[in-house]
């Protein structure tokens, strides 16, 4: 699992790369962009997000205590938090439609002379936010997986293995979030 | 993987901890530290970065192979970033206004 998870983080790596060196070529269209998302739904969305991490890590204890309900109580509270993220996201996505800011043909961002730049940071905006909503989606459904097979009673204190490796995928996913908030809503946030 | 089981107060205290500086590091991002902003904002997450895996992923738990791989894996995206923006900054062809 952690083989897999340095393939995830050279994959994210490479994203966040070609964020930073865009940002570095245009600081200025960057800032006013950056600056145009919702801080506090950022902010709220990563305590969802710290809060399923938590749950997720109660699970796996519960888990290796070969607590039956505790480990399912857990695994859907984390499944319940995945989904109020990917909610909220949605929510956040859906007023970029409104607003013009999806990369494309109808792309218009106001006060700023040159829309490239802009658009750039929209299209890294949206294929980062969406590989890391795509990874969630796919966490929520192995939270699905572990549930029914917690309810069929297939975990145990001797065999918890799927439990701890959905986990780690979880934190993982967590910790990806944990860097592109800073560097999506944060940053620039004090030139406005 | 895991045979250690560490408390529920444990996990609560990183939790609260998380919590506590996702709260901070939004606070701080209103406040003109110039350059420092990005200093500041990347440090927290690093911070918080260290505490998921640490204790919640419990790679202080882990062997010193697993633990190994992963401080590699990290330096090898260090020289991936570095070497890239090196090269990006020391020719002449990018940054074009009105591309």
């Amino acid at each position: 699992m952690w083989i897999f998870l340095i393939t995830e983080i050279m994959f994210f790596g490479g994203m966040f790369l070609a964020y930073i060196v865009y940002r570095a070529l245009y600081p200025g269209t960057f800032a006013v962009t950056s600056s145009s998302l919702n801080v506090y739904i950022g902010a709220a969305n990563t305590a969802v997000l710290l809060c399923s991490s938590f749950t997720m890590v109660l699970a796996v204890r519960s888990a290796q205590l070969g607590r039956q309900t505790a480990l399912a109580v857990n695994i859907v509270l984390t499944l319940l938090l995945g989904l109020v993220f990917l909610g909220v996201k949605a929510f956040e996505w859906s007023e970029k439609f409104a607003e013009h800011h999806v990369p494309g043909t109808h792309f218009h961002f106001e006060g700023i002379a040159n829309q490239g730049p802009a658009q750039l940071f929209f299209s890294l905006y949206f294929a980062m936010t969406g590989l890391h909503a795509l990874h969630m989606v796919v966490g929520a459904g192995l939270m699905t997986w572990l549930l029914i097979w917690s309810l069929r009673g297939k975990f145990s204190a001797e065999y918890m293995t799927p439990v701890d490796i959905a986990g780690l995928y979880w934190h993982f996913v967590d910790i990806i979030w944990i860097f592109l908030f800073p560097l999506f809503y944060l940053i620039d946030r004090h030139l406005k | 993987m895991t045979n250690h089981i560490d408390s529920v107060k444990t996990y609560a205290i990183v939790w609260i901890s998380l919590l506590a500086l996702t709260g901070l590091t939004t606070a701080v991002a209103f406040v003109d530290l110039g350059p420092f902003s990005v200093v500041v904002a990347l440090s927290i997450a690093v911070v918080k970065m260290m505490l998921v895996a640490l204790f919640f992923m419990h790679l202080r738990h882990s062997g010193k192979l697993t633990q190994l791989a992963m401080a590699g894996t990290i330096l090898w995206l260090g020289f991936m970033v570095s070497f890239t923006l090196a090269d990006v900054f020391t020719r002449g062809w990018l940054g074009v206004p009105g591309r």
